[in-house]
């Protein structure tokens, strides 16, 4: 019998909104109660978290594993290796893989693969559209009953707003969670960043901040009208933030997600045609990055999550027109987070929820999300002092695209426990 | 009992009491069609009119086996090789028509409303045999018919309505002749096909299946359309099947005695089970068969009824 005693952390549960010392022991997996005689126990691991945060296990809720079909990318298995070391004890996988993940068979496929590899949970999300096309609906009961949580058509958004309203109710039916790429494709044109300053002095195409807004804003209110859930992926913009206040005003049944590069870094990281900064949405000017941030404070995002996006050295290795969107963000996440703890904009109550709780909540994973006898034994747990360097050299995930390369952090992760199982960091 | 309209257009336009004076018409005319010789001159010198803006078989069969049981002089008018393939209004096609002194008027149209429109143009009776997404009040009626066969009331059963509601004439008709006559109404299938705008007590939307089916004294089950994957609707006929038809297994939570409809044509196995229709579950020929007894009464009542 696998057991573990978490001793002396200040344990952070946003189910109970606590934040007290206290011990935490998880047996065969589980997170049970502690009792007198499990203290003293001889056969039992015990992790010591004097100042440490003891977190229930953080869930990205959106991460790009590349397999099956681009594998040099990332595989399923060094997407894993790159959430735990970023201290992600549960990933979920958008699904334009190749072929898209728009079937069971797909589905399982990473299901089955990921769960051979004693790592990480991995959640997969299905397609909305068969072959993420926009023009036929994916069998979603089947991706469902395959056991995908969620559906979306993440890189290639929905145009047709009839596909996206049938695509609300359809998912209803199945109590799928939709979550909705809201990106006016035909605005973004040939953009490869943000238009603006920035991108008129290099001479580049812009990608106006209105292409997101326009559709964010039609996707709130085709949530709205059909009463539908909808979860709005990767939020930038400042216009967009006062379209969350007008949704959350009314009380709409939608959930919101930034990612950590919309509230750390500007669009001037593209001045010297950094693709390694290129990404989509793109990183946006110093206002836009202020209001994601006020936002938070305000308790405006229900998550945050990485839009972990590997591409291959060989792939960014050229102009800014012709390397792909995305960033890797798995190891970094956390990092980038805890700096908005350690400027004051959130606690560690908001972090466990921002990147547990609510994730857990909106994709509806029994069992996780929360400090709860009886729940899954997945913990985090942060030091949130440690100073570390992210270098080239230790990055787990098999692509190296980011822009932090060599960036200096305060915070750590410094044990993921998934299902009981200990990984030191 | 008496029906002083010359149409039949919609269920919204019958009582409770019309609907039970349409059922027992039926029950007399059922008789003619169980008789050695199935004709009666009852409607002798009447010119009745067929036109089929829409493809039939069951219903424009069902039409014409009345008419000429009842000895009516039927004309079909075959759409496709008529003036509105050059371009007739419809108005004038009806009013030409007229000219040749129908007597009554039986419409299928892929538009909604178009019996209405008719109806208000002309003196002949008119009667809706399928108008678009909207009403089939004769089917309304047989449903109520075949029901009354196997059950003694219809107030407070629970009846499930499944499949493509949104689309479906045949539901809309059913759902309210079924509410006059009392009963609880369970309405499933995926969100995108059902009603969204429902302002009735007894009509609820199941969460699932297996809610829809629990229990029910009658299930309906309509026919989805291969078309509805083109926009949206579905994503195809193979998800239907495995999450929307009636099986075996999900038909055991049905009530011991549970009558099975279905207005036909049936796709089997994308909606039901061939073998819940192959082991005699179904009424589904019943339907057919008090199909005729239906338009006979209407046609009786309409023209017949309303002259002698």
């Amino acid at each position: 019998m696998e057991k573990l005693l978490i001793k002396n952390g200040i344990v952070v549960d946003p189910f109970t909104d606590t934040q007290v010392k206290r011990d935490i022991y998880i047996e065969n997996g589980l997170i049970k109660d502690v009792k007198n005689e499990t203290v003293g126990a001889k056969d039992i691991n015990i992790i010591n978290a004097d100042n440490l945060f003891v977190l229930p296990g953080l869930i990205d809720m959106h991460v790009h594993l590349r397999e099956p079909g681009f594998e040099y990318k990332e595989t399923i298995k060094t997407g894993m290796e790159a959430a735990i070391a970023g201290g992600f004890t549960s990933i979920c996988c958008m699904p334009n893989s190749n072929p898209v993940n728009d079937c069971k068979e797909v589905n399982s496929f990473i299901i089955n693969k990921a769960k051979s590899f004693d790592l990480c949970n991995v959640f997969t999300i299905g397609a909305i559209s068969r072959g993420n096309e926009g023009l036929n609906l994916a069998n979603i009961g089947d991706l469902k009953n395959s056991g995908a949580v969620a559906i979306s058509d993440d890189g290639m958004p929905v145009e047709d707003s009839s596909l996206m309203a049938r695509a609300l109710l359809y998912a209803k039916t199945f109590d799928m969670p939709v979550i909705s790429h809201s990106e006016d494709i035909k605005l973004r044109g040939k953009g490869v960043m943000n238009e603006g300053i920035i991108s008129h002095k290099l001479g580049v195409n812009g990608i106006p901040s209105v292409a997101e807004e326009i559709a964010i804003f039609r996707d709130i209110k085709l949530a709205e009208y059909f009463g539908a859930s909808l979860h709005i992926a990767h939020v930038s913009t400042k216009g967009s933030v006062e379209l969350i206040k007008m949704a959350k005003n009314n009380g709409i049944n939608i959930t919101f997600e930034t990612c950590p590069h919309y509230f750390s870094i500007t669009e001037e990281s593209l001045l010297s045609y950094n693709t390694n900064a290129k990404m989509n949405p793109p990183l946006r000017p110093q206002e836009d990055v202020n209001a994601i941030k006020n936002a938070l404070r305000e308790g405006l995002f229900d998550v945050i999550a990485s839009d972990h996006a590997p591409h291959s050295e060989d792939e960014k290795n050229t102009t800014l027109d012709e390397a792909p969107f995305g960033i890797i963000g798995l190891e970094t996440s956390l990092a980038l987070t805890l700096g908005l703890y350690h400027e004051k904009y959130l606690s560690m109550i908001d972090i466990a929820n921002l990147m547990s709780y609510n994730p857990a909540k909106i994709l509806k994973l029994q069992n996780r999300g929360a400090i709860i006898n009886g729940n899954a034994g997945d913990i985090t747990i942060i030091n949130p002092e440690k100073k570390w360097t992210y270098k080239k050299e230790n990055i787990k995930s098999l692509s190296k695209n980011s822009p932090f390369i060599n960036k200096s952090f305060k915070g750590a992760v410094m044990y993921a426990i998934i299902n009981g199982k200990i990984f030191k960091l | 009992m008496d029906y002083a309209k010359k149409d039949l257009i919609s269920i919204n336009d019958l009582s409770k009491s019309d609907i039970l004076y349409f059922i027992d018409t039926a029950k007399e005319f059922k008789k003619i069609s169980l008789q050695d010789i199935k004709k009666v001159p009852t409607m002798r010198g009447k010119t009745i009119l067929n036109l089929f803006f829409e493809p039939s078989t069951r219903t424009k069969t069902s039409f014409e086996i009345a008419q000429k049981r009842l000895s009516a002089d039927t004309i079909n008018l075959s759409i496709s090789q008529s003036s509105v393939v050059k371009g007739e209004s419809l108005s004038d096609t009806i009013l030409n028509l007229q000219a040749m002194k129908a007597d009554a008027f039986v419409i299928r149209h892929y538009e909604s409303g178009a019996p209405f429109f008719i109806s208000n143009i002309t003196n002949a009776s008119v009667i809706n045999a399928g108008d678009g997404i909207n009403e089939h009040p004769t089917q309304c009626l047989l449903d109520i018919m075949t029901i009354f066969e196997h059950k003694k009331e219809i107030k407070s059963l629970k009846i499930a309505i499944i499949g493509d509601i949104v689309h479906s004439r045949v539901a809309r008709s059913d759902i309210a002749g079924l509410s006059k006559l009392g009963a609880e109404i369970y309405l499933y299938g995926p969100q995108t096909l059902m009603p969204r705008f429902i302002n009735s007590d007894n009509i609820k939307i199941a969460g699932s299946m297996d809610n829809a089916v629990k229990e029910a004294d009658v299930i309906i089950m309509l026919r989805v359309q291969k078309e509805r994957t083109a926009f949206y609707f579905i994503p195809s006929i193979e998800e239907y099947r495995n999450y929307f038809k009636l099986t075996g297994e999900i038909l055991k939570l049905a009530s011991k005695d549970v009558l099975i409809l279905h207005p036909g044509p049936v796709n089997r196995d994308v909606e039901i089970s061939g073998s819940i229709i192959n082991s005699g579950k179904t009424a589904i020929f019943d339907q057919v068969e008090n199909g005729i007894a239906i338009r006979m009464a209407c046609l009786y009542i309409l023209l017949g009824g309303r002259h002698s």
